[in-house]
């Protein structure tokens, strides 16, 4: 009998580490279920069953592997929101479907490069034409974005069509308002209008599915995966760049002309799309890494939040309200956003709140502290001296990081008071995010024209 | 008896709460007492079942917990919660609205054709 025992645990441990091959299905899952299949091969082996078969059975039972895995990650879509399990190429030969994303990339990437070199072939250098960048490089370099994932989703003719139309009211608003070089708004414009048309990304990457929150949160988790991927790649042709630079000088060739109208300008266009194509493909790796940069830095945001409070309090000193000071505080505040949310995306549901969820609601709440700072100092000059268009933006961004923060802050109260749950924050970031591209949008189209494009 | 799949999908949610009410339970008890419960006509996978679990889970209509009994598996509790009990309260409505409608209709469509007989039951 311990043969069979023996026998019978050796299949069962066999079972479990194929199981646990699947991504979708957690340790904690194989372990219910490894519970489940013993269960079931002791009730079959009581009808009469050697153990042999009852495994074979319950195995059976248990259903195909493939549809198991397919229905836990329909549920549990955060472990696997690459859509790998639930997308028809899943069917496709597991080789085809890598190496044609591979080829839609470089597609896309050629397309990034040659839109952001095309102007310069009809006399708008990048030294000659500032203007036509500062209005443009954002719309240049989002657009083969937009392609790559219109193609990559296999998005219809009337999405398609909404999200071109989207980029051309972007490009109209941007071109044809009559603001000058040296306004506020050509700046808010520069911008507001790649933050809107990251939306409309948004919209072809959720591949028309925009009204679902967890697809609004695939998104999230993707625009924060895609933003260290990039900087990560912009690092790396730093170095490169550097030693470009450095090895051509050596031999007394001048690179420089090379490196500014060529390597930088094409390897950034290139590395938009790259880095969204990394996102997908290289999906584990990213996911063993940002949790790892999200525990990290959210106890480091926290403390540099509380001694700038520190600091306000001590020295008294208001917030300077100029305009890059005001950015980086948005900024900042996003940032803190994107801690909370990533962390709560890459939790475990059914874990309890611990000593790391009271450090993310301090970070929430000082953030919140330190909006109100920002508004207050806002106020304080719109009072003084009248709505102008930075301030106006500024104002707007702040309100609506405001009431987004605070009731982060009370939902995340009573999720650690047990009175809700982590999915109701999910939710209402994701509710939350259509308010963030209407703003975006009204900057670019609504605050030019109102401010008569000063 | 086979059992359509949209049936089966709309009729877990209150099953699996309807049980937990009872009392709390693991995943194979409770396929065993769906199992008996329709007299072997329903028949879940555990590819329904536990991701159902644990998307309830996550809703917060059960709560779960790993367990020891004496002399057994660690194995994976759950028990409803009041959130659970409110849901329930609401299917049951919803579901004694569409008994009752379907009762009516097949009442007034008795008579355009044989009913199957429930004595084939028997």
């Amino acid at each position: 009998m311990t043969g069979t025992d023996t026998e019978l645990e050796a299949q069962i441990a066999e079972w479990r580490s194929y199981m646990l091959r699947r991504k979708a299905i957690s340790e904690a899952d194989v372990d219910e279920l490894e519970d489940h299949l013993r269960e079931r091969v002791g009730d079959l082996t009581e009808s009469g069953l050697n153990p042999d078969e009852a495994f074979l059975i319950a195995v059976k039972r248990m259903g195909r592997m493939d549809e198991l895995s397919r229905e836990f990650a329909r549920e549990h879509s955060d472990r696997l929101w690459k859509q790998l399990v639930l997308e028809p190429e899943a069917k496709e030969s597991a080789d085809a479907a890598p190496r044609r994303d591979l080829v839609v990339m470089i597609v896309c990437a050629a397309l990034g490069v040659l839109a952001i070199k095309l102007p310069a072939l009809f006399g708008l250098g990048f030294d000659d034409s500032e203007e036509f960048y500062v209005r443009n490089t954002g719309l240049l370099v989002l657009a083969p974005l937009a392609v790559y994932f219109a193609w990559r989703r296999r998005l219809g003719a009337v999405m398609i069509a909404v999200i071109a139309g989207l980029f051309a009211v972007g490009a109209v608003a941007v071109n044809a308002y009559p603001v000058d070089t040296d306004s506020q708004s050509i700046v808010l414009s520069a911008i507001h209008l790649p933050l809107a048309l990251w939306f409309v990304i948004g919209l072809a990457y959720m591949g028309g599915e925009w009204r679902s929150g967890p697809k609004r949160m695939d998104f999230i988790r993707f625009t924060g995966e895609w933003f260290i991927y990039f900087v990560l790649i912009d690092m790396g042709g730093g170095v490169l760049t550097a030693f470009t630079a450095g090895v051509f000088g050596a031999i007394d060739v001048d690179a420089e002309v090379f490196i500014s109208e060529w390597l930088v300008p094409c390897g950034a266009a290139a590395a938009v799309v790259v880095a969204a194509w990394l996102v997908e493909a290289k999906q584990s790796v990213i996911e063993n890494m940002a949790p790892v940069l999200t525990r990290v830095f959210t106890p480091l945001f926290a403390l540099t939040l509380v001694a700038a409070l520190v600091a306000i309090g001590v020295t008294t000193n208001a917030i300077d309200v100029e305009r890059d000071m005001l950015i980086l505080f948005d900024l900042l505040l996003v940032v803190v956003l994107g801690l909370v949310l990533y962390s709560i995306s890459a939790r475990d549901a059914a874990a309890k709140p611990g000593a790391f969820d009271w450090m993310q609601l301090a970070l929430v709440v000082s953030a919140l502290l330190i909006d109100v700072l920002v508004l207050v100092a806002i106020l304080g000059r719109i009072t003084e001296w009248g709505f102008t268009p930075n301030k106006s933006a500024a104002l707007g961004e702040n309100l609506i990081l405001f009431v987004n923060l605070a009731w982060t802050a009370w939902l995340y109260f009573a999720i650690l008071r047990r009175r809700k749950r982590f999915a109701q924050l999910e939710q209402w970031q994701t509710d939350y995010m259509p308010v963030y591209a209407a703003w975006a949008a009204a900057v670019v189209l609504i605050v030019p024209p109102l401010f008569s494009f000063a | 008896m086979h059992i359509a799949k949209d049936l089966v999908a709309a009729s877990a949610t209150p099953l699996v709460l309807g049980i937990l009410a009872e009392e709390e339970s693991y995943g194979y008890a409770i396929l065993k007492e769906i199992s008996d419960r329709s007299g072997g006509r329903l028949e879940w996978t555990e590819g329904l079942l536990y991701p159902l679990l644990h998307r309830l889970e996550r809703l917060g209509h059960v709560e779960s917990s790993w367990r020891t009994p004496e002399g057994g598996r660690r194995r994976k509790y759950y028990a409803i919660t009041e959130d659970g009990l409110r849901e329930l309260a609401e299917q049951r409505r919803q579901w004694a609205a569409v008994t009752d409608a379907l009762q009516d209709v097949w009442k007034a469509t008795r008579a355009l054709g044989p009913v199957p007989p429930p004595a084939l039951e028997a």
